[in-house]
């Protein structure tokens, strides 16, 4: 019974791990950006979500698709307004250009947090569930809205290796992620390619706040946390490897629901680090890298 | 060092150190106790600069090793210990698990080694809440001893700490540790082709880094009468140190300073407009680092430089 509820809450929970963790993950493999806003845009998507399906009378679905258009925004003006002048920055030698965009980048998500904790306020806000009703399966309770939370996250990255696996578009991401001098000497334009990379990032990180909204609620305290829980799992499952990430999702999302059931709440997030510490030393690339 | 002080800078100095050290007979003791604060603020940002400015790796774990500091002399404190034994205990505490958290974090380069640090400082938050007993939790841990009830003798506490502090870590930047720091940090395949021991004098600035941390934690919980999770260990600080070292100066060592009377100081000014103040301090280190990326310090210090 126990272990059910735990297999089941566990794998919704890192099914969202994954798909929020997967944006970050290409954001990286491709365009060589850790984003350190990355929670910082979660909680847009979540906030705006939950604002226009709360006070527009849009439904969860109206607001799920303005979260999802907000996170999108919040993508492009971290690229436009963050990214884009530090790498055409002449002062900024080549060398250093990643420290800059950790600096930066983290500077610009707790401008987001603040922002939006003086727009919304710091209490957390559920969105109302996408599906309402509970299944009731073996004596276990699971909530529809679980069960569409991750049909949805699976349903998405799905969508996202086909994009890059079978089409024109994906296949140029993918090359650039190999080698972008090559490709620009091809004749694409290597910065239409890094533009839809972070339309990508958009969506998935904006529906991923938004699905957090509705299932576990989301304030913009949890910006930094959700930084550090995408930033953890990349890691983990080695940076830039989507599959990497996936699993990883699922060994944190475990490892905090088991501690959760099994030991206490409050030591949840702690088995995921320990895991990550000895991982990283014994294997730094992480558990699918390259390096 | 030594070689090279034209007499415009040299008076420059005294001046500063004049005025920093009259400053509690002529300012209001607001201030006074304001730039106390600044102070330690400035060894945690000169301490994080010599690892990111000229070791080149990004710590997010500062208030790891500051944590350390403050909470291990606050536990001797309670233990019965003298304060100044107190602080030797603290500082090596610090030591110690920096040298643990640097041998084998070091290993790994760019954004694994900010991970393992930023972990470091998770799991340090963590352990303090879970053994609340001992070390407060969330509330923080009082210590029975303060470094004193007078905040003139305070504040002449932390400028002598902070100048002391100044000095060695400068020295230190300018000998041939910090260029050999500097050089790793740029190529390190080119500085160990050279013939350096990278990693032997990257745990050494690491270690360098956590002593003057894990003092000025202990430091400052002896001024407080507490160590407190809020104010030294939790990640808001870590940020706060990054945006002093980098509106400042990064590789200049005393821009941190710079930064960190600026901060405090703008974090007052700022007061009236309530918790935006963050946005906007965190905005104008943005800017910086967009339009000035080698801070205020290394702004002002760059066109001099070739003569």
């Amino acid at each position: 019974m126990l272990a059910l509820q735990i297999l089941v809450d566990g794998f919704a929970i890192s099914a969202l791990y994954g798909l929020g963790a997967v944006g970050f993950t290409l954001m990286f493999g491709v365009c060589g950006v850790l984003n350190l806003a990355h929670g910082g845009i979660m909680v847009i998507a979540a906030l705006v979500g939950w604002w226009v399906a709360a006070d527009y009378g849009a439904g969860p679905y109206g607001g799920a698709a303005a979260g999802v258009l907000a996170g999108m925004a919040g993508s492009f003006v971290t690229y436009y307004a963050v990214i884009r002048p530090i790498q055409r920055s002449r002062a900024i030698p080549k060398v250093e250009e990643e420290i800059f965009i950790l600096t930066g980048t983290l500077l610009w998500g707790i401008m987001l947090q603040v922002g939006l904790n003086y727009l919304f306020t710091n209490n957390p806000v559920s969105m109302q569930p996408l599906l309402p009703g509970v299944l009731t399966f073996a004596g276990v309770r699971i909530p529809w809205n679980e069960v569409l939370i991750a049909v949805l996250c699976w349903g998405v990255i799905g969508l996202l290796s086909l994009l890059v696996n079978r089409t024109r578009i994906g296949k140029q991401i993918l090359a650039a992620s190999i080698n972008p001098r090559a490709l620009t000497l091809l004749g694409f334009e290597l910065g239409r390619v890094y533009l839809i990379v972070w339309t990508i990032y958009g969506v998935l990180a904006g529906l991923a706040g938004v699905l957090l909204a509705s299932f576990l609620g989301a304030s913009a305290d949890n910006a930094g946390a959700l930084t550090a829980s995408a930033f953890t799992i990349v890691i983990l499952g080695g940076l830039g490897s989507v599959p990497g990430s996936l699993i990883a999702a699922y060994i944190v999302g475990y490892a905090e629901t088991i501690t959760a059931y099994l030991i206490a709440p409050t030591l949840r997030p702690i088995p995921a680090l320990v895991i990550l510490m000895i991982v990283i030393y014994l294997r730094p690339q992480g558990l699918l890298g390259r390096r | 060092m030594g070689r090279n002080i034209r007499p415009s800078r040299l008076l420059l100095t005294v001046a500063v150190l004049a005025a920093g050290a009259s400053a509690p007979l002529w300012l209001d003791s607001y201030y006074v106790g304001i730039f106390t604060v600044a102070y330690y603020f400035g060894v945690f940002a000169m301490s994080w600069d010599l690892l990111f400015g000229f070791a080149g790796e990004v710590n997010f774990g500062p208030t790891f090793l500051i944590g350390l500091g403050a909470y291990g002399a606050g536990l001797m404190n309670n233990w019965g210990l003298p304060i100044p034994l107190c602080l030797i205990g603290g500082a090596v505490v610090a030591v110690v698990g920096g040298i643990v958290l640097a041998v084998p974090a070091l290993r790994l380069r760019g954004p694994y080694f900010g991970l393992v640090t930023l972990v470091a400082v998770l799991l340090l938050l963590d352990f303090i809440v879970i053994f609340a007993a001992q070390t407060g939790g969330e509330i923080g841990m009082m210590v029975p001893d303060v470094l004193s009830v007078s905040t003139d003798v305070n504040y002449w506490y932390a400028f002598g700490f902070l100048v002391v502090s100044a000095a060695i870590l400068f020295g230190l930047s300018r000998s041939s540790l910090g260029l050999i720091l500097q050089a790793t940090g740029q190529d390190r395949v080119e500085a160990q082709a050279l013939g350096f021991n990278v990693t032997k004098h990257k745990i050494a600035a690491f270690s360098i880094s956590a002593l003057f941390s894990g003092l000025a934690g202990a430091m400052l919980t002896f001024y407080q009468g507490t160590a407190s999770v809020d104010q030294m260990v939790d990640l808001s600080i870590a940020v706060q140190i990054i945006i002093a070292v980098v509106f400042g100066g990064r590789r200049t060592i005393l821009g941190g300073v710079l930064g960190s009377i600026f901060l405090v100081l703008f974090d007052e000014l700022l007061r009236p407009i309530g918790q935006l103040n963050t946005f906007v301090v965190s905005a104008v280190a943005l800017l910086v680092i967009l339009f000035l990326p080698d801070g205020v310090l290394g702004w002002v210090l760059r066109p001099r430089e070739p003569r």
